[in-house]
């Protein structure tokens, strides 16, 4: 049987928001697992992320706040200018430290940290991008028993970012964005 | 086994930090983890180090390297103007209640390689408030403290840091602070000739002075909830009533048991007010 998923992490670059939001969209506010989103953004620039996020979706969209817990029923957004890492007390620490990937928030930190933490019970989701950030982290999460999705290149509207994943990674899951999307409803424990 | 490995890992690292605290007398245990692991994968990495045995070896026969490894596990990565609004609010809300006293006292705390510093006594620069400020810079590592004193950063940056002067309000020709030289630019040291500079560890030093600003940007994410509580209780003794204190973007006072003796002065820059 497959270990339980306890921590979804997802990653996205260029098309990413567009992506991230297609399968967010459909899933119901009191989801039983913590979704975490990584976007890359401009640095030192506001943005409204959350705002399109909270419009749009049934789960609760917050940025992420440095020691506050992980709680179902909500996606926790990236912060700009801030790497996200997981405490083993299922809390969020933020990094102010240097960019990995040309990035700041990183991917690949991310998903690196939250397999450290939950090991065989994370997924981690790359959608579109134009960067090679991610893939790394995501073999992480793959090497420590969890879950690696990438989305379909060809379906991404940048395909670079899930392409690299898919070759470095053997036995990387290659969906679109509406079977993730069914994927990760079939997870949800009402 | 990986996991097995990894929880290895960890419980050197817990040994290393006590052994750091009793050899140098630096106390890590109040350091988010998450961080601290991170960090010190990072410096195996790039130290080529294969494991943590290795890496106690070299801490304890060579202070040198103890020294760069605190630069490292530490993070010292800052700019300057830093979150511009930040800077610009300073300028516009707090500077002018601050030039009505007739000495100021600033602490920066954890001022890293000084990209901070300098943004701050350039403001005070513009507001006329330079000659009559003093400015206590302190880090727990006495390296980049050196480099602070120094002013000397790379000239890839400036571009950078130019426009972000702009729109934290700076209305000078930004160079006018800085002369170029050899791929780096030395910023003015009369900007610094009012502060001094040394060593303070917030997880077991206490304070030492009274302050009108207190500045700690980016220093208590790196920190668990108990040691960011003894930090911020410094803090708040080291403030005289009506003071003010600028804390990072992301890092608030809301969680801790001396909030109610603030005001927020402005919310998404963090900065507080100490009530009289």
């Amino acid at each position: 049987m497959r270990p339980l998923t306890k921590l979804i992490v997802m990653g996205g670059s260029w098309g990413g928001i567009q992506a991230s939001l297609s399968i967010l969209e459909g899933l119901p506010p009191d989801y039983s697992i913590p979704i975490v989103l990584v976007l890359h953004r401009l640095r030192n620039q506001e943005g409204n992320l959350q705002e399109i996020f909270s419009k749009k979706l049934l789960l609760k969209a917050v940025e992420v706040e440095e020691k506050e817990p992980l709680l179902p029923g909500h996606v926790y957004l990236a912060p700009a200018n801030y790497h996200v890492l997981f405490e083993k007390d299922h809390t969020f620490s933020l990094d102010d430290s240097e960019l990995e990937n040309y990035s700041r928030p990183s991917i690949d930190v991310s998903f690196s940290s939250a397999a450290d933490v939950f090991g065989k019970n994370t997924m981690g989701i790359l959608l579109s991008g134009a960067s090679r950030d991610g893939s790394s982290g995501l073999k992480y999460i793959f090497e420590k028993g969890g879950v690696a999705v990438a989305q379909d290149p060809s379906e991404a509207e940048v395909g670079t970012m899930p392409q690299a994943a898919i070759e470095s990674i053997r036995g990387c899951t290659i969906m679109n964005v509406a079977r993730i999307k069914e994927f990760l409803l079939s997870l949800h424990e009402h | 086994m990986k996991l097995e490995h990894d929880s290895l890992f960890e419980q050197e690292v817990e040994a290393l930090i006590k052994e750091i605290h009793t050899q140098y007398g630096y106390d890590f245990s109040g350091y988010s983890r998450a961080s601290v692991y991170r960090r010190v994968k990072r410096f195996l990495g790039q130290k080529h180090l294969a494991s943590i045995d290795e890496l106690r070896e070299r801490l304890f026969s060579d202070s040198f390297f103890f020294e760069n490894f605190l630069q490292e596990v530490t993070v010292n990565v800052t700019e300057m103007f830093r979150d511009p609004t930040f800077f610009l609010s300073l300028r516009e809300n707090v500077l002018p209640i601050l030039s009505t006293y007739p000495y100021i006292k600033i602490w920066d705390a954890g001022c890293s390689t000084g990209e901070e510093l300098f943004s701050l006594t350039i403001l005070l620069e513009e507001a006329g408030l330079l000659g009559r400020t003093k400015i206590y810079a302190t880090d727990i590592n006495q390296k980049v403290l050196r480099q602070a004193k120094e002013g000397i950063f790379s000239a890839s940056h400036m571009a950078a840091y130019t426009s972000s002067y702009y729109a934290a309000g700076g209305k000078r020709d930004f160079s006018s602070y800085y002369t170029s030289n050899y791929g780096n630019v030395k910023f003015d040291s009369s900007l610094v000739k009012n502060v001094v500079f040394y060593p303070h560890n917030l997880a077991t030093d206490t304070s030492f002075n009274e302050f009108h600003l207190v500045v700690c940007r980016n220093v208590l994410i790196y920190f668990n909830r108990q040691l960011q509580e003894r930090v911020l209780r410094l803090f708040d003794e080291s403030l005289v009533s009506l003071g003010y204190l600028a804390l990072g973007k992301k890092e608030t006072l809301a969680m801790s048991g001396i909030s109610s003796n603030y005001s927020i002065l402005d919310k998404s820059n963090r900065i507080y007010r100490k009530n009289s």
